[in-house]
């Protein structure tokens, strides 16, 4: 399925911003993607599990909580840095 | 560059140098590096490194001059720490960032929202550095920043949530481990300062840990004398006198005998109109008596700047007993703060003296706080500023 990245996480997939990964759930997804690109996962999901706060991820349209949201193949990840105001 | 006489294997300390230095940056919208000449008299001011990102921390590592590392996150990306052999021309993100451990199902874990501070280890071990971030947490790398592991005699201390006053409880942007300090005559015995906290010791490598806080105000404790609990903005022990420590706490400039056990309030002795309350603190490099402050209004609502906004660095040569006024060539009005991390020394002759400001200025002086001009100005909002003495 297709992957796609963030500007502020482009440093990370040598400036791609679609890549391919499969993977029954997002977070399998997750972990093949830190496999390719060390470091990626850590950024956008904390220690705990959990994406962090300013980070959204949808499976095509749909926002996930949590890295059990099952996925399959043909379906599209995005992943987007929240609009959550800033300085 | 010259040193102490003894061996520099056993101390960390370069007490005198008169090379070229620069003065490490670090801002709310990146990092920048200022290169001096010797006479400290051209600077060079870089390129932003990581703009963008928040730069809590850039530290330097003067036991092999090359090093650096960065205390970095942005706005939406988690924290991490990025390291360069080249001072700056290159850098590569640690392999393992420092992180807690992952909390077993059906608990709450820690989540480490920003390394908030950077300390090279003990001269005798060459590539350990530790890291203290926010909420209260500390890590230790031995291959100089590229895996960070956390120190579990603190972080799964029993006592560490009493210590911390747990997840709610701490500085406005989040509470912090900061101000480590490492014994030059053993590399077991450190000093960490929280805010919130204390100051706290391990004398076993990070195994166990001590409050260190008698005598030392917590007027926003209801409990009078409280063992733990307090808020040191800035704590450091002289080099070359490691049981004098000094602290600049939420509650006023302190010093600490170890002989005596006891923190003293030697802000008493600054003016009262000025008061003791501020961020950073330095320490002369040759001199255990003499230390700079920058005092900061905190009254009523805390503005945390400068005492009716007359921004002046403020001088002890006695350990403490009277004060004096630096501010030649400072803006008689300003409405800047210094942060805890954002001012430093170096340890030329005479000693020169470093502050960034939240307005994005750098101010320097040659003459240990005589007179002061401003270095770089229209830079972001300045987290942490270092000198760092190169060859």
């Amino acid at each position: 399925m297709k992957v796609y990245i963030p500007t502020p996480m482009r440093s990370y997939t040598n400036k791609k911003s679609v890549v391919e990964a499969e993977g029954p759930t997002v977070g399998a997804v997750l972990e093949k993607i830190e496999r390719r690109y060390p470091g990626f996962r850590f950024r956008i999901i904390d220690e705990q599990g959990a994406i962090r706060r300013h980070i959204k991820i949808f499976i095509n349209e749909t926002p996930i909580r949590n890295l059990e949201a099952a996925s399959q193949p043909g379906d599209a990840v995005h992943i987007v840095c929240a609009l959550s105001g800033g300085i | 560059m010259g040193s102490e006489s003894e061996s520099p294997s056993k101390r960390t300390w370069v007490a005198r140098a008169a090379g070229s230095l620069a003065v490490l940056i670090g801002t709310r919208k990146g990092a920048f590096i200022l290169r001096g000449d010797k006479t400290r008299r051209s600077w060079k001011l870089s390129k932003p490194m990581f703009l963008g990102h928040i730069a809590h921390h850039l530290a330097h590592d003067p036991r092999d001059v090359r090093s650096l590392l960065l205390a970095a996150r942005t706005g939406h990306l988690g924290p991490t720490v990025f390291r360069s052999s080249d001072f700056g021309k290159s850098w590569k993100e640690a392999e393992r960032p420092p992180a807690f451990p992952k909390a077993p199902e059906g608990q709450k874990g820690l989540v480490l929202d920003h390394v908030f501070w950077l300390t090279p280890g003990h001269a005798t071990q060459p590539g350990v550095w530790y890291a203290g971030s926010s909420p209260q947490g500390l890590f230790r790398s031995e291959d100089g920043g590229r895996t960070w592991d956390g120190v579990s005699g603190f972080n799964d201390h029993p006592m560490r949530s009493q210590w911390t006053g747990g997840a709610g409880d701490g500085t406005p942007d989040g509470p912090k481990l900061h101000s480590i300090n490492i014994d030059p005559r053993d590399p077991n015995h450190m000093y960490i300062g929280m805010s919130s906290g204390g100051v706290f010791e391990s004398t076993d490598g990070g195994k166990d840990w001590k409050p260190l806080n008698q005598g030392c105000a917590a007027d926003f404790i209801p409990a009078p004398d409280p063992e733990y609990g307090h808020d040191p903005h800035r704590v450091l022990l002289h080099p070359l006198m490691p049981d004098r420590l000094y602290q600049q706490n939420h509650c006023g400039i302190y010093r600490m005998e170890r002989s005596e056990g006891k923190w003293i309030r030697i802000g008493r002795n600054m003016p009262n109109s000025v008061g003791d309350i501020g961020f950073p603190l330095v320490l002369h490099p040759r001199d255990p008596d003499t230390v700079w402050v920058f005092p900061m209004d905190g009254t009523e609502v805390w503005p945390r700047t400068s005492p009716d906004g007359k921004p002046a660095c403020y001088a002890t040569r006695n350990a403490g007993k009277t004060w004096q006024r630096l501010d030649k060539g400072l803006p008689a009005r300003a409405w800047f703060t210094v942060k805890r991390q954002a001012m430093a020394g170096d340890v030329h002759e005479p000693v020169g003296l470093y502050f960034g400001t939240t307005s994005g200025e750098v101010w320097a002086s040659r003459n240990g706080g005589a007179s002061w001009s401003c270095l770089a100005g229209h830079l972001p909002e300045i987290y942490s500023v270092e000198a760092a003495e190169l060859k």
